[in-house]
């Protein structure tokens, strides 16, 4: 490799030490068990964006080759216990992940046949199937109850037994790093450029020598690879495996928040498998509504930022480039003090909404962010449609002013590119 | 090597009777064409008789319902586009086809990983290709983009995506290359331009191009063939074409008049 500038060291320095420390600053079981949950989601995510993001392949079934994947390898754990398999624990993710680009050979060759539109529902099609299997073949599939295993089998390799949840992130995170750096450097190599070749204009492609449906399955395999590890960390973290892990909530979770994150730059996908597990095990831990919420935010997102949070991130950084950022800042924090106002007169307004039809028999009051609401009052209701009516009112003020800004700003940078090019 | 071997050698592109039908119209009606090596031809005709269709059953993109496409005497009508274009043969698009969300240089890149080998294979890194590298920068240089190497193609210019496109058509180094109306779309200045840039990147190559504007052709074809609803009415040399009272009746008339008094 040519030498590395030190900007990419001190990413992946950075990245590492994250990896490394962070079960030290958030040290809890639940802080734990979520960052485990975060790095398997973080290969997912990014597995699932060489489809989406790199090769313009929009799946609707990803989570068929990482649930399979976490079938192999529970089911490999389980022989590793019965000792006729004689591999360490730590590389049981690696039978979920030639599981997973074992079915993504078998399944590929039929889905990346075609591109756009057929692509996308042939993989939703094969997922159903798949999943329909799972219900069928209850051997294999553990029925109702799954497939559940002991991790802590095998001889200790060092004193590691994976028996504490600290051992297992541990691993988690050392396939994450490897995982990570693989599929980054992946996406600088031939196949991965024309990866993005085939994503921008498949038929040009054909013109140039390649075969983009080759282009397109090999990468489906390295995918399927990915996936596959990413499913057999999360069967050794689970120690259980159930029908639900091939479902298409999954895929379309994997689907989402990848978009989220942005699919349009290589890290998106990492915010978004961050928000992923926040979101299932936070945010559904603190309201029932949840589900609501994340779709509202699907639909802003989709609507006013389709490039996703990492290309809110990637515009601002280009705006501090041209030292244009300090002027923003001030609207920013306008924007979002009267965005959460207004949100948390939406937020109180859906709370109520779901306390009467839920928790009625709880009486009428309920306790919302340190506020004490009651449900059967239109007082209540008169006052937080008030809150939420004011936050979004001022907050649609500030935005007219910031569309202004923004423009004003992108502007000047266009002037300022033009200049250094006449240079 | 005199006019006589030339003749007798393999033409690097033969058409034999090569037809076309969509459904129950004939689009091609048997079109026989030999193409020597590193001639420049211009295919000229009226719009609809069939020229982009020619094109693309040359290239792959269709299957010809009959006949023969012979790429330096090797049968190459059946095979898919990327099997043809493997064989030395590339073409480029009337409206412009590129890769718009990757920058000039690896629009370039992506074009010459094939003819250097480089396949499938996700072992190597990009950067440490030289030859690719040094290759896309050449081409970048006679295309004359190498100050937009990292503008993405889509944040091009219409004339520069057109350049970029010939860049991207020569970029496998194919010995046969078909320009699909190369300059359409462009100013006349931007023409005249371009076509001294189609020149000098086409250097030793054989070249079909679709034309319009007369000007062009007969400044640049050795020989033109002319089509007229679907057939092959003419093939010559400019100063016989022109004379041509079949050519001139069915398609030139006037324009033939405008370029010879343009031109000369």
């Amino acid at each position: 490799m040519k030498p590395m500038n030190t900007g990419r060291i001190v990413v992946w320095g950075v990245f590492a030490l994250v990896l490394l420390i962070a079960p030290q600053v958030f040290g809890s079981g639940l802080a734990i068990t979520m960052l485990s949950q975060m790095g398997i989601a973080i290969i997912a995510c990014l597995s699932y964006n060489m489809l989406l993001g790199q090769g313009g392949m929009l799946s609707f079934g990803h989570a068929v080759y990482t649930g399979l994947g976490s079938y192999m390898a529970i089911h490999a754990l389980n022989v590793v216990g019965q000792g006729s398999l004689p591999i360490p624990v730590s590389t049981v993710p690696l039978v979920g992940g030639v599981a997973g680009m074992g079915f993504a050979v078998l399944f590929g060759y039929v889905t990346t046949r075609k591109a756009g539109n057929t692509f996308a529902m042939i993989t939703l099609g094969m997922a159903e199937l798949v999943f329909a299997m799972s219900l069928m073949f209850s051997d294999f599939f553990g029925g109702e109850a799954g497939v559940s295993s002991n991790r802590v089998v095998g001889q200790p390799f060092m004193g590691i037994t994976f028996a504490s949840a600290i051992q297992v992130y541990y691993l988690i995170a050392l396939y994450t790093f490897v995982a990570v750096a693989l599929m980054f450097a992946f996406t600088g190599t031939p196949l991965g450029r024309m990866l993005n070749a085939v994503r921008d204009n498949p038929e040009r492609v054909e013109f140039i020598g390649y075969n983009p449906q080759r282009v397109r399955y090999t990468a489906f395999i390295i995918a399927g690879f990915f996936a596959g590890i990413s499913g057999g960390l999360a069967a050794l973290n689970f120690e259980i495996v159930t029908a639900e892990v091939v479902g298409a909530g999954r895929s379309g979770a994997y689907l989402l928040f990848t978009f989220l994150g942005g699919a349009t730059f290589f890290f998106g996908p990492i915010i978004g498998a961050v928000l992923m597990v926040l979101a299932f095990v936070l945010l559904s831990e603190f309201t029932k509504a949840w589900l609501l919420y994340l779709g509202l935010m699907f639909l802003f997102m989709v609507m006013f930022a389709p490039g996703g949070i990492a290309s809110l991130i990637m515009m601002n950084v280009r705006i501090a480039k041209f030292g244009k950022l300090k002027g923003l800042l001030s609207t920013y924090a306008a924007l979002a003090v009267t965005g959460l106002f207004g949100l948390f007169g939406v937020g109180a307004l859906l709370e109520m909404v779901y306390h009467r039809q839920l928790n009625a028999a709880l009486g009428s009051e309920l306790h919302y962010l340190g506020a004490t609401l009651d449900a059967a009052n239109l007082d209540s209701w008169i006052a937080m449609a008030a809150v939420m009516f004011v936050g979004f009112g001022v907050f649609e003020l500030v935005r007219r002013k910031f569309i202004k800004q923004w423009s004003h700003v992108q502007e000047h940078i266009e002037t300022e590119i033009k200049r250094r090019e006449s240079l | 090597m005199s006019a006589f071997d030339q003749a007798e050698a393999t033409p690097a592109l033969e058409l034999k009777d090569l037809r076309k039908s969509f459904g129950k119209s004939e689009i091609i009606r048997g079109v026989n064409l030999e193409v020597r090596a590193g001639e420049r031809v211009a295919v000229i005709g009226p719009n609809g008789a069939g020229k982009s269709t020619l094109f693309n059953l040359i290239s792959g993109r269709f299957q010809a319902t009959s006949g023969e496409v012979l790429l330096h005497g090797e049968r190459i009508n059946g095979l898919k586009p990327f099997e043809i274009n493997r064989k030395g043969l590339s073409r480029s698009f009337q409206i412009t086809n590129i890769f718009p969300q990757l920058s000039v240089f690896e629009n370039l890149r992506c074009s010459v990983l094939w003819s250097l080998g480089y396949k499938y294979t996700f072992l190597k890194f990009l950067v440490n290709l030289d030859d690719a590298n040094a290759k896309a920068k050449e081409l970048m240089e006679m295309i004359k983009l190498d100050k937009k190497r990292d503008v993405l193609a889509v944040n091009l210019t219409y004339a520069e995506q057109r350049a970029l496109e010939i860049g991207i058509t020569i970029g496998g180094g194919a010995s046969v290359i078909l320009l699909d109306e190369p300059t359409a779309g462009m100013s006349r200045s931007e023409t005249t331009r371009f076509i001294a840039l189609i020149k000098s990147v086409t250097e030793g190559k054989t070249l079909l191009t679709v034309e319009h504007d007369m000007g062009v052709v007969f400044g640049l074809a050795d020989r033109i063939a002319v089509v007229v609803y679907g057939e092959v009415i003419a093939f010559d040399t400019p100063e016989a074409v022109r004379a041509n009272a079949r050519v001139q009746e069915a398609y030139l008339g006037s324009s033939v008049a405008d370029a010879q008094a343009g031109g000369h």
